[in-house]
């Protein structure tokens, strides 16, 4: 047993994965810290990184020439940070910084969708909880659109 | 060092004084060095007796002091903190007036009523800051046309540097010690064991004019040697020197080096720098209105790119921290204005690095952008699974 | 340079916080090209920049879209026909409409970034034969917040132009597509390395409407941006409007997205 299965097996995002499962996702995850300030990544870069923020927290936010960066919404410990099942070569829509000391267990896209593609079961159960995760991402972001755009 | 087709001139302190009556009786307004109370300051001067004499300077990253020579020397320091930018390109100018009447409002030019200047002690730094405005005001799509009439009347008496500064860099820019072209009539003051005396040459025809008119013999070639050689000397005793070579290309591409925030920590924004500089030309443009709002004025006043206002935009400043700021100022002056007009900004005249309060040194910064950038604290650490971390 | 002084004939309110002035430049008439913007003094308070927005087919009218947002543009706003505006200009670049023959074209406009395309979207349907599908892509924050909306219902009108418009918040009147303008551009139909595209808006919405189209394949040589920058002079002698080594009220406002990428994706400069 390798050091970072603990971590991912503690995650809820893994949560109820079998140990085979974690396993696999083992050999293709490391772990990365990230200062207070420093991006996790930036606007218009590559997407090559699933992230899951053991602790610590990330803000998601749009940079303007005049405001300066405008802050959309956080993702703390126990949260993901990224995307499954884009087409290639897709870009980040926002930077992420950590606003905090934030820990990650960083997953590789080419790794990790090659591993996917072998053991769609594994595929599978990763993105069922990968659309769980974005339906929260969006009913909360549905609500902060009204609650700004209508002044309620 | 080779000369004009004519042979340089031997002015003696009286005939030197000579040629300033000279240039009094032909009409010009002399300008020249004065000191008051302390600071070097372009005036109009009478004459020799109005220069400061015996005067040197000490000058640091932050430091300017004036201290006493026992040569008597007239010109034995290099530049103050006034460069003669100010002559063409006022800090602040009436650019029209307003009058309201029963028929609508009327917009008048100000009247220019203006006597031709004379600049006596233009040092080889000042006089390329001068070449480089030209590029700006007279050069480009609109040609400034208050810059152009004080340009094409003013006499330039320029003055060739045997004293270097401690924060001088003109010799690693090719813009000094020693005047190239630009001038009417170059001076080299010279205290030997013969006296105190002064090489003249000319560099314009009324440059020749003027001199042929002066009682002072030619130079003798040991004469011209002993200039060059104290010229030559000052050119080896600069307090800083600047690579030129690449320069544009190595900023270009350090905007996001870390070193600007390392500045960043230690300037105060002041704008300082920019104020001192001969070639920084931002200015506001603002307008006014008299309390019975029937006169209106517009002016054209100097602004530096240090303030958060400079880059505002309704909404915010581009420009809001002060890393951005001190960027915008140094790879200007050094990278983009190259670009933008195709030569420095620069010309190593070292007032920025004397004037900055904190001691920010210019040509130390490029230096540290120029190293190479070392991961530091900031870097991200990565913490590898030992037993099998595999590329995938 | 001073300013002509040009009389009001004509305000017209277009939102809560825009105005559109025409102005009588007289008999010799005032020719611009479209991107190109004028310097507009209230005498006394101030001089600001402002898109022309007028058709450039017409030299007889002056026409400027002002939004307030400081003390100037609020003086702007307030004028009424007969009172007096400083004029001067036309500056910058413009909208290289003349060089796009045979291309299909996109207008994309976001907010006020319509005001500037406008004297382009005119010059491209006066010789709307020399180019292939024309379409407008409009996105403004709410319903009430749309420019020109007359004009809007009229090009839609048209059989040879389509128009898209959406907001990112309504309330229940509006029946249209509500998101942001990048929303639409799968709607346009466009061939795109035969395709040119002209943005104005909010530097984020310029952005991601850059991405987007280089991503459907137009070329970036044939993206063209609006920049905007503090401007006090428009000669390119104040300084104020500097993007790296470009004046923006001098080398753009109009500018090729080739041409400015690198400065672009740097930030604060």
């Amino acid at each position: 047993m390798t050091r970072l299965e603990p971590l991912l097996a503690e995650h809820p995002f893994c949560r109820d994965l079998a140990p085979g499962q974690i396993s696999r996702l083992a050999a293709c995850a490391r772990e990365r810290q990230f200062a207070a300030d420093e991006f996790l990544v930036r606007e218009g870069e590559e997407i090559r990184e699933f992230f899951l923020v053991r602790s610590g927290r990330v803000a998601l936010e749009i940079f303007t020439a005049r405001r300066g960066p405008l802050l959309i919404q956080t993702r703390e410990a126990g949260d993901f940070l990224g995307w499954l099942g884009l087409e290639p070569h897709a870009l980040w829509v926002v930077d992420a910084r950590a606003l905090e000391l934030t820990r990650v267990i960083v997953l590789p896209l080419e790794c990790l969708n090659q591993l996917l593609e072998e053991d769609p079961i594994l595929g599978y159960q990763l993105l069922k909880r990968f659309t769980q995760g974005l339906a929260r991402h969006f009913a909360s972001m549905k609500r902060q659109v009204v609650n700004l755009l209508h002044g309620l | 060092m080779a000369t004009g087709p004519e042979p340089s001139l031997r002015l003696t302190l009286e005939e030197f004084a000579a040629f300033l009556a000279d240039l009094r009786r032909l009409g010009f307004t002399l300008l020249g060095p004065t000191l008051v109370q302390g600071d070097f300051v372009h005036r109009e001067i009478a004459g020799v007796a109005d220069l400061p004499r015996g005067v040197g300077m000490v000058q640091e990253a932050g430091t300017f002091r004036l201290v006493p020579r026992e040569d008597g020397a007239l010109f034995g320091y290099p530049v103050g903190q006034h460069s003669w930018k100010p002559v063409f390109f006022p800090p602040e100018r009436l650019l029209w007036t307003g009058r309201r009447t029963g028929r609508g409002w009327e917009i008048r030019l100000p009247p220019e009523d203006r006597e031709p200047v004379a600049l006596l002690g233009v040092r080889p730094c000042d006089l390329a800051a001068l070449e480089v405005l030209d590029r700006i005001f007279l050069h480009g799509p609109y040609v400034d046309p208050y810059y152009q009439a004080q340009r094409n009347t003013a006499l330039v008496v320029a003055v060739n540097c045997t004293v270097p500064g401690g924060t001088c860099f003109c010799a690693s820019l090719g813009t000094g010690p020693r005047a190239a072209a630009g001038f009417d009539v170059a001076l080299t003051e010279m205290l030997t064991g013969d006296g105190h005396w002064f090489l003249a040459e000319a560099g314009s025809e009324r440059g020749r004019r003027l001199l042929a008119e002066l009682p002072g013999r030619p130079a003798r070639p040991e004469e011209e040697a002993a200039a060059s050689q104290a010229l030559a000397q000052a050119a080896g005793h600069m307090g800083r020197s600047l690579e030129t070579a690449g320069l544009k290309e190595d900023l270009y591409a350090r905007y996001e080096h870390r070193h600007w925030a390392e500045v960043a920590a230690r300037c105060l924004t002041c704008g300082n720098c920019a104020m001192v500089c001969p070639t920084c030309f931002c200015h506001l443009v603002e307008d006014s209105l008299n309390l019975t709002g029937d006169r209106a004025e517009r002016r054209r006043i100097q602004d530096v790119c240090f303030t958060v206002a400079h880059s505002y935009i309704h909404g915010g400043s581009v420009r809001s921290t002060p890393r951005a700021r001190y960027r915008q100022w140094l790879t200007h002056k050094l990278a983009t204005w190259q670009d933008q007009f195709g030569c420095l900004g620069c010309v190593g005249c070292g007032r920025c690095i004397t004037w900055c309060p904190v001691g920010i040194d210019l040509t130390a910064e490029v230096t540290a952008l120029r190293l190479p950038e070392t991961p530091g604290p900031a870097g991200p650490e990565e913490h590898h699974d030992q037993a099998g971390a595999s590329a995938g | 340079m001073l300013p002509v002084l040009l009389p009001v004939v004509k305000r017209r309110r277009e939102t809560g916080d825009t105005v559109t002035l025409t102005l009588d430049p007289g008999p010799e008439g005032f020719g611009f090209a479209p991107g190109q913007f004028n310097m507009l003094t209230v005498l006394g308070l101030g001089e600001v920049p402002i898109s022309i927005s007028g058709d450039p087919g017409d030299r007889s009218r002056l026409v400027h879209t002002i939004r307030a947002v400081g003390p100037v543009t609020r003086a702007l706003c307030r004028l009424t026909p007969g009172e007096t505006v400083g004029v001067r200009g036309p500056y910058g670049t413009p909208w290289p409409v003349a060089g796009q023959t045979g291309r299909d074209i996109l207008i994309i406009a976001g907010g006020l970034g319509l005001a500037p395309l406008r004297p382009a979207l005119y010059q491209i349907l006066a010789r709307r034969r020399e180019f292939g599908a024309v379409e407008v892509i409009y996105g403004a924050r709410r319903p009430e917040d749309l420019l020109y909306r007359e004009e809007l219902s009229r090009w839609r009108g048209r059989f040879d132009v389509r128009v898209h418009v959406t907001v990112d918040a309504a309330g229940a009147d509006w029946r249209g597509p509500v998101g942001v303008v990048t929303t639409l551009i799968s709607h346009a139909r466009f061939d795109p390395p035969h395709t040119t595209a002209f943005i104005c808006g909010p530097g984020v919405m310029m952005r991601f409407t850059v991405g987007d189209l280089l991503a459907r394949g137009v070329p970036e040589e044939y993206i063209f941006v609006s920049l905007e920058r503090n401007m006090q002079c428009g000669l390119g002698l104040c300084g104020h409007c500097q993007l790296g080594p470009l004046f923006v009220c001098k080398d753009g406002p109009v500018f090729s997205y080739a041409r400015v990428k690198e400065w672009l994706t740097l930030r604060e400069i």
